[in-house]
């Protein structure tokens, strides 16, 4: 498994994106960061060199919606849509439904405590 | 029996007493109220004369929209104002730049000229409210907006009390919106700083923060390390200008946050204000008084809430007013009850104001100064914290000083380092959450169905840009090309950038405009990505 925590949009608080990079880290999973304020086309390129299985996004702007689908739709649009999109963050309940239409395999809104993220990356891929 | 630490590491004894404050020479180390070294507050009186100043942070949408908040909270008993801008405007962008989409309007207002800031500010005179301004990037040309306005209203420039945070090395470190590189970022600092204390001496250009790194994980001792190291490279930033220190010193102040254990934070204030005095007394050789005082904006922390059953947050927002209380505010914000979820409700707002209120008017906590002073643990632990404190600081110089550890992204690191083993902890009960990960009750709370939530309004977008659009159509462009052209010019050059701003500003450049004719000489900051 290696997967890709991503910053997507102007957003610049980082401490869960890095929490559960480093927790990701010590479960033995292999982690790449991009930083912040990344474009999702920054993004899909990135997951697609790296070769990840996974995108975490980690977004506490509210702009989640339209940088979720971005990095979805960039993702198919290069022949990469097996690569599983995962998003944390400020993610009000009414807006989990709509995140999982644009194609998002899990949401993980503030408060998930740390354990239940780490064990969903580190299942089968498949199963996500 | 179990043992405890204090969020800085320490351990904590079931009981204190004499022995625990032996050493301690309560002239030298504590002293009087409103004196050196100022461990007990920063005026002799404290709120007996003047009650802490209620800022809450306050802004979302469109400037107009903003305006009418800001009113309903002043009609309410606000004092004064806390402006949230959005993130476009932090970093920047104007409302129709590409990378701003779906952000306009979001965690702030927009603002994109120097139309938006009249429309923000109508109707409230600048003469006589202070308004703190949360931007740091764009802290430059956003202040010189606020003054235009300030101008065009007829205030005088010596009437005039804003505080810009202009904190940039935080946002290094935490929060990220900056922009340029390091070098030129503390180049415009240094700018507003020096403009302000020629033209605008009533202004605080710089607000050091320890709240946002705190946010981000740090411990209560490193937070007030940070915000004291960041504030010394400050002060050597305008000393190599050939400033002297009484100059700009006087009008320097801070935001710090409050959350956690309530003696903790309290010690935690009352060693930093120590700490600052001595430094800016010993180290910088500052002759007035009014320099070694450290003045402190007490934020929440909204790392204190938690998002199952949010209405808990406002009994937490009550025990995070007590402990700013406590610790000698000058003044307050409070994080809403709603704030894991989104930006404030006007309800949530109210209720942080009457919470401040409800402390400042019924509780007793503002009747005597520094009620705590004296105590056995208080005092130990102020002591505990000063060596924490230090032993933070020494930290910093190993990594190179704090504009080197910043550079280097060591600092980063560190940080993130302590949200990890934050997190661990609040994974292991070892830092209790009610309702979180202690006392949870058999039903998982019913999330926001409980609690009315902001809801985002899309027509902001359309709005801000139809007004950014009516601006470029109206301005005299000639007159804000070649402003914007003097701006570039200036920037290849070591004056002082806030002139041509000025200038840039009132000829209705607007933001993205300014902060590109910036990026083109200084070019854009490559983050050391480390976690």
């Amino acid at each position: 498994m290696k997967v890709l925590i991503a910053k997507p949009g102007l957003d610049g608080h980082d401490r869960g994106a890095k929490v559960v990079a480093h927790a990701l880290r010590d479960a033995g999973v292999e982690v790449v960061y991009t930083g912040l304020k990344r474009t999702p086309e920054e993004i899909v390129q990135e997951a697609i060199q790296e070769d990840v299985d996974v995108v975490g996004l980690s977004i506490l702007s509210g702009a989640h919606v339209l940088l979720a689908r971005r990095v979805v739709d960039g993702l198919r649009a290069l022949g990469a849509g097996d690569v599983k999109v995962i998003v944390g963050g400020t993610i009000p309940p009414r807006d989990v439904d709509e995140l999982r239409k644009i194609g998002v395999s899990r949401i993980f809104p503030m408060g998930t405590p740390l354990p239940e993220i780490v064990g969903a990356f580190t299942r089968p891929k498949e199963t996500l | 029996m179990k043992e405890l630490r204090a969020h800085a590491g320490f351990p904590i004894k079931p009981v204190y007493g004499p022995e625990d404050v032996a050493g301690v020479d309560f002239e030298r180390d504590v002293g009087r109220p409103g004196e050196f070294p100022f461990t007990r507050g920063i005026h002799a009186h404290m709120y007996r004369e003047r009650l802490w100043t209620m800022r809450q942070y306050i802004g979302f949408g469109t400037p107009v929209e903003t305006n009418a908040r800001f009113k309903y909270l002043m009609a309410h008993g606000q004092d004064a104002l806390n402006v949230a801008f959005d993130l476009p405007t932090q970093l920047g962008l104007d409302s129709d730049d590409p990378r701003a989409e779906g952000e306009v309007g979001r965690v702030g207002m927009a603002i994109d000229s120097l139309a938006d800031m009249e429309d923000a500010f109508a109707g409230i005179p600048l003469d006589r409210v202070s308004v703190s301004l949360t931007i740091n990037g764009m802290a430059a040309p956003i202040t010189a907006m606020y003054y235009a306005v300030a101008e065009k209203q007829g205030a005088r420039a010596d009437r005039v009390v804003t505080t810009p945070q202009n904190d940039i090395l935080k946002e290094f470190v935490a929060r990220g919106t900056w922009i340029y590189p390091v070098e030129p970022s503390l180049r415009l600092v240094a700018d507003l700083i020096e403009y302000s204390a020629k033209h605008y001496p009533r202004s605080n250009p710089v607000s050091v923060c320890g709240y946002h790194i705190r946010e981000a994980g740090c411990t209560t001792a490193q937070e007030m390390a940070y915000g004291l190291a960041i504030a010394a490279a400050y002060v050597e930033l305008m000393l190599a200008r050939g400033m002297s220190v009484d100059e700009f010193a006087p009008r320097i102040s801070f935001n710090f946050t409050a959350w956690g254990k309530i003696f903790e934070e309290v010690a935690k204030f009352r060693a930093g204000r120590r700490l600052y005095a001595r430094m800016m007394r010993e180290r910088f050789g500052a002759r007035n008084p009014k320099s070694w005082m450290f003045r402190s904006l007490i934020g929440g922390g909204g790392s204190a809430f938690v998002v199952q059953e949010p209405e808990n947050n406002i009994v937490r927002g009550a025990y995070i007013a007590l402990a700013a209380a406590l610790s000698g505010a000058q003044t307050i914000a409070l994080p809403t009850y709603d704030e894991a979820y989104t930006i404030p409700s006007a309800k949530a707002q109210l209720l942080a104001l009457r919470t401040m209120q409800i402390c400042a008017e019924e509780s007793g906590a503002a009747d005597t100064v520094d009620p705590l002073a004296g105590s056995y643990y208080v005092e130990a632990l102020t002591n505990e914290m000063e060596k924490a404190i230090q032993a933070e600081l020494a930290h910093v110089e190993r990594m190179g000083g704090i504009v080197e550890a910043v550079k280097t992204g060591a600092l980063q690191a560190e940080v993130a380092r302590q949200a990890y083993l934050f997190e661990l902890k609040l994974v292991s009960g070892e830092i209790p959450k009610v309702a979180a990960n202690c006392h949870v009750g058999d039903a998982p709370a019913a999330a926001d169905r409980d609690v009315e939530v902001y809801a985002f309004d899309p027509k902001v977008v359309e709005a801000q840009t139809a007004r950014l659009a009516k601006i470029h159509r109206e301005r005299d462009d000639r007159a804000a090309r070649a402003a914007l052209r003097r701006l570039s010019d200036e920037a290849r050059g070591t004056t002082n950038l806030m002139v041509p701003i000025v200038e840039a500003v009132k000829a209705y450049a607007t933001l993205g405009e300014i902060a590109r004719a910036m990026k083109d000489v200084f070019g854009e900051h490559k983050e050391p990505v480390k976690f």
